[in-house]
């Protein structure tokens, strides 16, 4: 018998893939179409900048090629109105409903506005959006998001780029236990262990970029978190021992023969 | 006739129509895919595009898909 891990869905939407992958960063599109390939992603995130001189077709040619996907994002937004507005860019560009919303707060730690985030979210729910906010890993927005309508949440596990992992398990235990919705781990993952630890949590998903992107072996760091996410999941749905101070035998006790100490070993 | 494109000033033809300017930023041949325009902060539709004539002063932003996490 073969196991897999179950899939994901947001929005009534199901895939096989549990991973998503974020575009930016990599160091030439090839390298990032077989990176994306390796990953098993289905789902993809893009995002929009200002055209000066031609038409952005190769980026979009790539991706549709490849089936995947494609999630705008609202990268560098820093209030709900650029975001809002952005989001409905996004939504023309690219011919989705769905969007992952980031308002950032500050250059630094990138660290999403919560006040501009659940006022953007809002927004775009009414518009009709399936919003995905990336959010900070805060019990209580990620549950404010959820109720007026957003269709995922997605807490960082670390500042976006930082690869420092998963930095309070604790909070991220919390959003997943309260949360109706799948909980998509977003930013922070530096390596496999990182994403596993992520999946084994309980998050439906995990988001990352960069820790694919700027790996010195994008495609091989693309294997490892494909097999990471699979790994975590599988054993998130298996159910893992209770963490014991003690010793506890896996070997019966009983049954075991009876020597006599006063014969040498020497023979 | 001037308007501002991508925050920059920029002389077009009159009665440019969005579908004309996007041509003119090398846009052409393009099915709008990966793009949007919004002029003075209103999203106009790729259906639009060919109908929609800009006016002297408005602020128009083209903005293309690029590689983002």
């Amino acid at each position: 018998m073969t196991v897999d891990a179950t899939g994901l869905e947001i929005a009534g939407r199901r895939w096989g893939s549990r991973l998503i992958v974020g575009t930016g960063g990599f160091r030439s599109l090839d390298v990032m179409e077989q990176a994306i390939a390796e990953s098993g992603a289905e789902i993809v995130t893009v995002a929009l900048r200002r055209v000066e001189a031609s038409a952005p077709g190769s980026l979009v040619e790539t991706l549709d090629r490849a089936g995947l996907f494609l999630l705008p994002n609202t990268a560098g937004c820093y209030t709900a109105h650029d975001a809002v507005l952005t989001a409905r860019m996004a939504r023309e560009a690219y011919e989705t409903d769905w969007v992952k919303l980031e308002v950032i707060g500050d250059d630094r730690t990138l660290f999403p506005d919560p006040v501009e985030l659940l006022a953007a979210a809002e927004t775009l729910v009414e518009d009709g959006f399936v919003v995905l906010p990336y959010t900070n890993d805060d019990p209580i927005l990620a549950r404010r998001l959820e109720e007026i309508g957003c269709a995922a949440v997605m807490p960082l596990g670390a500042p976006i780029g930082s690869g420092m992992g998963i930095r309070n398990p604790y909070n991220m235990s919390i959003i997943v236990e309260q949360a109706g919705v799948p909980v998509i781990c977003d930013a922070g993952v530096g390596t496999a262990s990182d994403a596993a630890i992520a999946m084994e949590l309980g998050c439906e998903g995990v988001l990352m970029a960069s820790a694919i992107a700027r790996a010195q072996d994008p495609v091989r760091m693309a294997a490892a978190m494909r097999g990471a996410v699979e790994a975590g999941r599988l054993a998130y749905e298996a159910g893992r021992i209770p963490r014991r101070l003690h010793a506890r035998a896996s070997t019966a006790m009983e049954g075991r023969a009876e020597f006599h100490s006063d014969v040498s070993l020497d023979g | 006739m001037n308007i501002v494109l991508n925050g920059a000033a920029r002389e077009v033809q009159e009665r440019i129509t969005v579908a004309g300017l996007v041509r003119d930023i090398g846009g052409e041949g393009s099915d709008g895919r990966g793009m949007a325009v919004a002029v003075d902060a209103a999203v106009v539709p790729h259906s639009e595009w060919e109908k929609v004539e800009l006016t002297e002063g408005q602020r128009v932003e083209v903005v293309g898909a690029i590689q983002g996490g």
